[in-house]
């Protein structure tokens, strides 16, 4: 397929906006007469409350309003941004409300204040009274699970969120045929997404009595439902405005502010109110990405085939349910697509413990999965004494796989052409020979990794998108999508499908980058990087219906069949001569003009998306390890991608850097850590909690193997979180080649690397 | 009244007396009075450099900058950087090399990258990375933020 605009390296949309200052997010909206809400807050991991009284903080000049659970819905709701599901076996766990009767971490929201200022509404915190019974807490999710530990919700007396256990073939018996028989144990540590602009919404009732939510959310529409459910009220009675985001990576893929937001403007007759969290509340009530401990038990042929892989994960979830169990059931339905094993058991228990709540964050338990896998099957080839790149080679799938749970048939599969791309860029045999025999105090490495990801969450999840296109006078249109735009592009990428379709240049198609549930098509929002190849679905066939009224006009005019038209550059053209038959404008002032026939132009379209297109990828990494300090650099680092058709490389190349930013961060220096004496947080700032700076960040290098999928509106497949899924598991692996050791559990940070050379008598 | 002090500053070239509470921050000011609202907010401790502004053509982190201090005082905002509908050669560098991904960053890279211009020195590679490690950016991973930086110093 040829194409004239998909495929460019077209600016993206709102670029002119965002370096300019003008473009306004959630807190850049100011309204008469606002007031400002903020939470009190339990200090205890685990505790009753017994009594509030709030007498003190109401009489504060200023404070216009205190609640508590009593005074809004006994309504228990659940958090996570998914779709609705009439089938009720099938609903998010519904565990929660607004503000609690029962503290469950520390930073559990007990009550709320409405004041003038922040200022006033903090103060006013301070003289709430709340007695508390304190509870005995858990962190860990697998004492979680012992006899006797603290219940943490009633409804599941065993603390466990979820367990389910999924088998494809038969792993006994080949485990019984096995010539070798590997086990490992691999840990990840709770990290958080850390988008620069932090959750903040405000709510008010309008004129109509209905209620209004501004916030910074990826899932407008999904935000309202829950809102309704929240509080009580019909789904049709909120509207949810969503302006520009300040990233998200999942954590705005899940109901955090809007209810409480909603519940203070209702407690003060409708008033306009801005909920907004501080960096330090949002690293604890907002959502983590699970800690996973992993155990994996693979069977091996003496030949170096896998025969069975058995792995169960014990995610630990925190509080509340939020994504819960579906993040570890995701994860497994995507990397069964990756290596041929005869038979796989998947056998994942999600469980609470009084720790903030984990959900979704970018590529939805891939990071901890591929970590545990990558750094196993790494583990195995050297054991077996292969080359760990052949070992892979040889195990991998191929085209016309298909997964037997969910029907997903890889299409399109680029891995191997991949592999030897990034063995290309990062000089693989050339440096591996000049690393062996390494004796000095800073040692090099070379490690590998690769991953499989899906586009979008089908079949398990329901993927529905919307678009709208509305032709002007001129010829140029209005793109409305349901997709949001948080930062990864999808405005752009969006434009430039809608472009292609119609035969226009970019810059005649203005998106509309805020959703308003009012106005905006339905669709699900951003997440399981679906945007590109379910709304990009959606987007395409708006702008087809759009295209054909557009001809339709034009063979009214000329008497030529629509067959033998076509739009090129905003003009009408003759297909087989490729000559002018008149301009786009003409077509459209007819539409909006002609006393007869008058019909502006305009494309709805809502597409279901009954498929999937797995896309893979894989990390190269060369490091350095200071083996007296335990210091880790990264010298040089490759992704390359699979991911069908590139619509816009300039900003995939952005997803490459920042995933593997992302990745260097999971990888060497981020967790967020906890007291075990009172489970309070240490690091909640960004200035203990190490984020990768710009002198962290190295140059990293990508490629793109671009395999058009057939499934793809123009070939294209998922990339936004697979950039970040093969990172940590490529520098662990380059670590083992460097000094030998094995880090089976991230961070990797100074400390720890120091303290395991420390043990293996390397120091 | 004891909380109020009068204050007057220039910003974006443009003089502004008022009323601020000395327990304001610039940060405060600039986005809830006068409505700049491309000053981000993203730690309010001087951690993440999202509400940088130029203080006498200097980056300086509004949010632990009390407004009082920004009496007489020059301010630069991103609202002041593009002039007569023109991006500034740091503002078009930024869009080409698609430095640009969420945006709530960019104002305060945008500035501090300002600043380096007006400097009239050359920088080494490690000189960017350090003048500009004061802003945290989680979308971008800083490789084209350092290609827009390293071009606009380099033209």
């Amino acid at each position: 397929m040829a194409f004239e605009i998909v495929g460019k390296r077209a600016v993206r949309k709102d670029a002119a906006a965002k370096v300019t200052g003008r473009a306004k997010y959630a807190d850049d909206f100011f309204e008469r007469d606002m007031l400002v809400g903020k939470v009190l807050r339990s200090p205890y991991a685990h505790a009753i409350v017994k009594s509030i009284d709030t007498g003190k903080a109401k009489a504060l000049p200023g404070v216009e309003a205190v609640i508590t659970h009593e005074d809004l819905p006994k309504l228990k709701y659940a958090t996570a941004g998914h779709p609705w599901s009439l089938d009720p076996g099938h609903r998010d766990v519904a565990d929660r409300y607004i503000l609690t009767d029962k503290a469950r971490y520390v930073g559990d929201g007990v009550a709320a204040v409405v004041a003038v200022d922040a200022l006033t509404a903090e103060k006013a915190l301070k003289l709430i009274e709340v007695e508390y019974e304190v509870l005995p807490f858990v962190l860990d999710p697998e004492k979680a699970m012992l006899p006797g530990a603290p219940v943490i919700h009633e409804e599941r007396p065993d603390n466990i969120l979820g367990a389910t256990s999924e088998e494809i073939g038969n792993i006994e018996e080949d485990f019984k045929k096995a010539d070798y028989i590997f086990e490992g144990v691999y840990e990840t540590s709770i990290v958080q997404h850390c988008h620069l602009e932090i959750q903040s919404a405000y709510a008010y009732v309008d004129a109509d009595g209905r209620i209004v939510i501004v916030s910074s959310t990826q899932i407008p529409h999904i935000a309202r439902r829950i809102v309704g459910q929240a509080l009580g009220v019909p789904w049709g009675q909120i509207r949810v405005i969503k302006p520009y985001i300040g990233g998200g990576f999942g954590n705005k893929q899940d109901v955090v502010v809007e209810p409480l937001a909603a519940a203070m403007s209702l407690a003060v007759n409708g008033r306009p109110v801005r909920f907004a969290l501080t960096r330090e509340e949002c690293f604890v009530d907002t959502r983590t990405r699970h800690a996973m401990k992993l155990y994996l038990k693979t069977a091996v042929t003496k030949e170096g085939k896998l025969l069975s892989l058995h792995m169960k994960p014990i995610c630990n979830n925190g509080a509340y349910a939020s994504h819960g169990h579906t993040v570890a059931l995701s994860a497994g339905g995507k990397f069964r697509l990756l290596y041929d094993f005869n038979s796989m058991k998947y056998e994942p228990k999600t469980v609470y413990t009084n720790l903030p709540s984990a959900g979704a964050m970018r590529a939805y338990g891939c990071p901890q999965i591929f970590y545990a896998l990558e750094s196993h099957i790494e583990d195995i080839a050297r054991e077996m004494k292969i080359d760990p790149i052949e070992f892979r080679k040889q195990n991998l799938i191929s085209v016309g796989k298909k997964d037997p749970h969910s029907d997903i048939v890889v299409r399109t599969f680029g891995l191997r052409e991949c592999i030897e791309k990034g063995k290309q860029l990062i000089k693989w045999d050339e440096k591996l020979e000049k690393y062996k025999e390494q004796k000095g105090i800073k040692r090099r490495g070379l490690g590998m990794a690769c991953f499989s990801y899906a586009s979008g969450t089908y079949p398990h999840g329901f993927e529905i998108a919307g678009a709208r296109v509305v032709m002007n006078q001129d010829g140029s249109v209005q793109l409305q999508v349901g997709a949001t735009e948080i930062g990864q592009g999808s405005d752009t990428v969006l434009s430039q499908i809608a472009a292609e379709v119609l035969g226009l240049p970019y810059d005649m198609v203005h998106v509309v980058s805020q959703q308003d549930t009012d106005i905006t098509p339905f669709d699900l929002g951003a997440y399981a990087s679906r945007q590109t190849f379910v709304s990009g679905a959606a987007v395409k066939k708006a702008a087809e219906e759009a295209k054909r009224k557009v001809l339709e006009i034009a063979a009214w005019k000329t008497g030529l069949s629509i067959e033998e038209m076509d739009i090129k550059s905003a003009r009408i053209v003759e297909r087989k001569s490729g000559s002018e038959i008149c301009t786009l404008e003409d077509i459209a002032m007819e539409s909006y003009y002609d006393r007869l026939n008058a019909a502006p132009i305009e494309g709805n379209a809502s597409a279901n998306v009954r498929t999937n297109a797995m896309a893979y990828g894989v990390t190269f990494a060369e490091v350095e390890v200071d083996m007296e300090t335990g210091r880790i650099e990264i010298i040089e680092i490759y992704n390359v991608h699979d991911s069908g058709v590139i619509i816009n490389p300039l900003l995939a190349e952005g997803q490459v850097h920042g995933g593997v930013s992302m990745g260097l961060g999971y990888a060497l220096s981020e967790q967020l850590l906890f007291d075990t004496n009172t489970g309070r947080p240490l690091n909640n700032n960004f200035l203990d909690y190490k984020l990768q700076t710009i002198m962290d960040t190295p140059d990293v290098g990508y490629a793109f193997v671009q395999i058009p999928d057939p499934e793809g509106s123009v070939g294209q497949k998922s990339l936004g979180e697979n950039t970040t899924i093969s990172t940590a598991p490529a520098v662990r692996n380059a670590v083992l080649n460097a000094t030998g050791i094995a880090f089976n559990k991230i961070p990797m940070t100074p400390q720890t690397v120091f303290e395991k050379l420390k043990q293996n008598g390397l120091l | 009244m004891d909380n109020y002090e009068k204050i007057s500053m220039v910003v974006n070239g443009k003089n502004y007396s008022l009323e601020v509470d000395i327990r304001e921050s610039l940060l405060e000011v600039l986005r809830n009075r006068l409505h700049f609202t491309g000053v981000k907010q993203g730690c309010s401790v001087g951690e993440c450099g999202a509400c940088t502004v130029l203080v006498e053509g200097l980056p300086v982190n509004s949010c632990i900058y009390l407004a009082v201090w920004a009496n007489g005082k020059r301010i630069t905002t991103i609202e002041g950087i593009s002039k007569a509908g023109e991006l500034s050669r740091v503002q078009q560098a930024f869009v080409d090399e698609g430095a640009v991904q969420c945006g709530f960053c960019t104002p305060g890279l945008v500035l501090t990258a300002t600043a380096l211009t007006q400097t009239g020195r050359k920088y080494t590679d490690e000189e960017i990375k350090r003048e500009i490690s004061g802003h945290l950016c989680r979308c971008t991973g800083y490789n084209k933020i350092f290609n827009a930086v390293k071009r606009v110093l380099n033209e």
